[in-house]
C-alpha cells in the first residue's frame, strides 16, 4: 500500500470512538462524589479517600485540589458535590450561595516558622517579634531583641530575609490570622487573608518553594505548613503563646490550642490562633468541608455524610502521622452533632 | 464510474489521485467539498475562539474595569485584604524582564546562527542544531527549577556580587541581594527564548540564496563582509520577526519567571530586587482568590495582558516593515537586484 486511505483511516477512527462511546465495558456505575479545594489537607484528604473506597466499595470519589477560593467557586456553582476550604467563606459568598453552606471542621494544621542559619540552633521567638520580623522591622539576626530571648546562643550578624508564599493559600491564611491578632499593626497594614499585601520579603511558591527557598538562602525565615518543615529537615522555631510558655509546632500542641479554644458554638468557622491552653502552639489554624445543608442529590448525599462520619471517627487517626492535628473529642461530638442538620 | 475532470487534467499526478479515489468510498466531490467546508472551519474558529477569550475576560473583568477604568494601569498599589488593585508593578516587571531577556536573547541567537551556518565545521552543524531543538522543547517549570537550585544561589554567591563591585556607581546595580530578582527572572526567561529564537534565525539564514553570497564573494569580499552585505540585509526583517515571536513568548512565560522573581509588587530601580510580572500574578492568586472584587482585577490582569501582547507585535510589525536596520550602515547593491527579480 502505498498512500494509506484517508477515507477507510476515518472510518476506523470513527468506530473506534463509537465503540468507546458505546460498546466499552461499562461496569462503572457507582456514584462518583466530586469534590475541590484546598491543597493545604490534601495529603490526608486523599489518604482518606482511597482508605474509604476500600471500607465501602460501592462509592468513588473525585478531588481536585485546585485552592480554597476554587473549592468556594465550584460550590456555589454547584459543581462539586462538596467543597474544602481553609479559610472561612466572606459572608458575601454565603449569600450568594443557592443554599444554606455548613463549615464542617476536619483537622487542624500548624504553620512552622523555618530558618536558615549556621549551625541550625533552636530558636525561640515571642509574638512581638514574629510580627516585627514580618512587619520588616527586624533586619539583622544580631538584633537585641532576638538574643534578649535567645541569651544562650551567638546569633551572628547576618542580613535576615523574610520568604513568604507568592501564591494564595491557606497556609498564609493561618499565619496571617495569627498575625493580625497578636499585632494591631499587622492587621492595620496588611490584615488575614489567603494573599495579602506584604510589608517586606520575598515570595516563593508552594510550600516547596518557599522550603526550597530558605534551604539554599542562609538567613532567611519563612513559614510552612508543618509537614514540609519537618520534611525538609530545617530548624524550627518555638513560639511563645499567651501563657507565656515556648511551645514547638506538633500535632499534640495543635490539638492542644484546638481544646482550649471556644468551642460552644454550632457555627464551626473558629479561628484557633493565639491559643490560651498552656501548651497550645498558637499558630494554626482548621480547615473544613463545605456542604449544602439541603444537598439536591440524596442518593449522594447520603453516602458523602457516611464518609465525613468515618473521617471525624476513625479516619482521625491518620492524621497525625501526617503531621495534622486531629480534633478533640469534644469538638468531634459536636461537629457530629451538627452533621444531622444535613437532609 | 469515470472521474468527471479526467479529460481536464490529463496529467501524471492526476491519474494517481483518480486511482485513490477509485479505491475509497466515496466520489471525489464530496472529498473536496468536504475538505473545503472544514478548511473554512478551521479558519473562522480562529476568530471565533480569540473572540471568545477576549469576550469572557472583559466579561471577568467588568468590575475591576469600571470601578477602575484606566486608573488600573497606574495604580501601584495590589492589596487583596483591603481590596485596592493596580496593575503597574506588573506592567513594570514584565516590560523590563522580557527586554533585558531580548536585549541579551537577540545577539547571542543570531551569532549562534551565523555561526551554525557561516562559519562552524559540517560536521559540528548537526549535534548543534539537535541541541538546540532539545533545548527549546525542554518544558518551563524544569527550567524554574533549575533555576531556583543551581542558577540563583551562583547568582547570590558569584555573578551578582560581582557586577555589584564592577557597576556599583549604577543605580540598576544597588541594594540588597537575595538572589531571586528582576534580573534573575530576565536571565531564565533569555535562556528559555534562545534557542527558538535561534532556531527561527538558522532557518532564515539557510534560506539566504547562495548566489548572494558568491557575487559578494566574487567581489572580493572577506567573511565579515559577506554576512555585512550578504546574508544579514537579506534576512533582516525575518530575523526581526524572530525576534517578536521570542518576546511573544517571554511576555507569556509563567512557571519559570515565578520561580524565581521574587514577587513583589513594588517598582524598584535595583535590578537585585525582586519583582513580579502579570503572568505570575495569575498563576500565584487565581485558585485562591476568594472577593469577587479580587477575581475581577485578576481578570482584568489577563486582559492586560492579552493587549500588552497585541500592541507589542503590532509595533514590532511596523518596526519591521519601516524602519532602517542597524545591519546595514550603508546603502547596499545587493537590494535592488533582489527587488527587481
Amino acid at each position: 500500500m502505498r498512500i494509506p486511505n484517508a477515507w477507510n483511516l476515518f472510518l476506523l477512527l470513527a468506530l473506534a470512538l463509537l465503540w468507546l462511546m458505546f460498546g466499552a465495558p461499562r461496569n462503572e456505575t457507582r456514584p462518583l462524589i466530586n469534590g475541590a479545594g484546598a491543597s493545604f489537607p490534601y495529603p490526608l484528604y486523599a489518604r482518606w479517600f482511597t482508605t474509604y473506597e476500600r471500607l465501602d466499595p460501592s462509592v468513588r470519589f473525585n478531588y481536585q485540589a485546585i485552592g480554597s477560593g476554587g473549592g468556594q467557586q465550584q460550590l456555589l456553582h454547584q459543581t462539586v458535590d462538596f467543597g474544602a476550604s481553609d479559610s472561612p467563606m466572606r459572608e458575601a459568598l454565603l449569600r450568594a450561595a443557592p443554599g444554606k453552606i455548613l463549615h464542617i471542621p476536619m483537622v487542624a494544621g500548624a504553620d512552622a516558622l523555618a530558618y536558615n542559619l549556621p549551625g541550625s540552633p533552636p530558636l525561640r521567638f515571642t509574638a512581638d517579634i514574629v510580627a516585627d520580623i514580618f512587619l520588616g522591622r527586624i533586619h539583622s539576626w544580631d538584633d537585641p531583641r532576638l538574643a534578649r530571648i535567645n541569651p544562650e546562643i551567638r546569633l551572628p550578624s547576618l542580613p535576615l530575609v523574610v520568604v513568604h508564599r507568592s501564591d494564595g493559600s491557606g497556609t498564609t491564611y493561618i499565619f496571617t490570622d495569627y498575625l493580625s491578632k497578636v499585632s494591631p499593626e499587622w492587621a492595620r497594614i496588611a490584615g488575614r487573608g489567603t494573599a495579602v499585601r506584604w510589608p517586606t520579603g520575598i515570595g516563593a511558591k508552594g510550600n516547596e518553594g518557599v522550603a526550597g527557598q530558605i534551604r539554599s538562602l542562609p538567613g532567611s525565615i519563612g513559614y510552612l505548613e508543618l509537614a514540609f518543615a519537618v520534611q525538609n529537615r530545617l530548624p524550627v522555631a518555638a513560639i511563645q503563646n499567651p501563657s507565656g510558655n515556648y511551645v514547638l509546632p506538633s500535632p499534640r500542641s495543635v490539638t492542644e490550642a484546638l481544646e482550649s479554644s471556644a468551642l460552644d458554638r454550632s457555627d464551626f468557622r473558629i479561628s484557633i490562633a493565639n491559643a490560651e491552653g498552656p501548651w497550645a502552639y498558637p499558630i494554626a489554624g482548621l480547615t473544613w468541608l463545605l456542604l449544602y445543608q439541603n444537598p439536591p442529590n440524596q442518593e449522594k448525599a447520603k453516602k458523602l455524610l457516611a464518609f465525613v462520619r468515618w473521617c471525624l471517627t476513625d479516619g482521625q487517626a491518620f492524621a497525625a502521622p501526617l503531621d495534622y492535628a486531629p480534633l478533640p473529642p469534644r469538638l468531634r461530638e459536636r461537629v457530629l452533632e451538627s452533621l444531622r442538620e444535613i437532609r | 464510474m469515470k472521474g468527471r475532470h479526467a479529460d481536464r487534467f490529463p496529467n501524471e499526478p492526476f491519474r494517481a489521485s483518480a486511482a485513490l479515489r477509485n479505491a475509497s468510498f466515496a466520489p471525489g466531490w464530496i472529498l473536496d467539498k468536504g475538505f473545503g467546508i472544514v478548511a473554512v472551519a478551521m479558519g473562522i474558529s480562529v476568530f471565533v475562539l480569540a473572540g471568545l477569550l477576549g469576550w469572557e475576560l472583559y466579561r471577568g473583568a467588568e468590575k475591576a474595569i469600571s470601578r477602575y477604568g484606566m486608573a488600573f494601569l497606574t495604580g501601584s498599589q495590589w492589596d487583596p485584604v483591603a481590596g485596592r488593585f493596580g496593575a503597574l508593578p506588573f506592567l513594570y516587571g514584565t516590560f523590563l524582564s522580557s527586554a533585558i531577556a531580548l536585549l541579551l536573547a537577540f545577539p547571542l541567537s543570531v551569532a549562534t546562527a551565523l555561526f551554525l551556518t557561516e562559519l562552524a565545521p559540517v560536521w559540528l552543524r548537526r549535534p548543534v542544531l539537535g541541541l538546540i531543538d532539545i533545548m527549546a522543547a525542554v518544558p518551563s517549570v524544569v527550567w524554574g527549577l533549575w533555576a531556583m537550585f543551581e542558577m540563583v544561589p551562583w547568582l547570590r554567591q558569584s555573578a551578582f556580587p560581582f557586577l555589584q563591585k564592577a557597576f556599583h556607581w549604577l543605580p540598576f546595580f544597588q541594594g540588597p541581594i537575595y538572589g531571586v530578582s528582576l534580573l534573575a527572572g530576565a536571565l531564565v526567561i533569555a535562556i528559555m527564548i534562545t534557542p527558538i529564537i535561534t532556531s527561527l534565525a538558522i532557518e532564515i539564514l539557510r534560506s539566504v540564496p547562495p548566489t548572494l553570497r558568491e557575487a559578494a564573494w566574487a567581489l572580493g569580499a572577506t567573511r565579515w563582509e559577506v554576512i555585512q552585505v550578504a546574508v544579514l540585509p537579506y534576512g533582516r526583517s525575518a530575523l526581526v520577526g524572530a525576534g517578536v515571536l521570542g518576546l511573544g513568548r517571554a511576555l507569556g512565560e509563567t512557571m519559570a519567571v515565578t520561580m524565581v522573581i521574587g514577587n513583589r509588587p513594588e517598582i524598584l530601580l535595583s535590578l537585585f530586587a525582586p519583582g513580579y510580572t502579570l503572568a505570575s500574578v495569575l498563576v500565584n492568586e487565581f485558585a485562591e482568590a476568594t472577593s469577587e472584587e479580587h477575581l475581577s482585577a485578576l481578570f482584568a490582569i489577563g486582559l492586560t495582558l492579552v493587549a500588552v501582547t497585541l500592541i507589542v507585535n503590532f509595533f514590532a510589525r511596523l518596526l519591521i516593515h519601516n524602519v532602517p536596520f542597524f545591519f546595514s550602515p550603508r546603502p547596499l547593491p545587493l537590494q535592488p537586484i533582489e527587488t527587481k527579480q
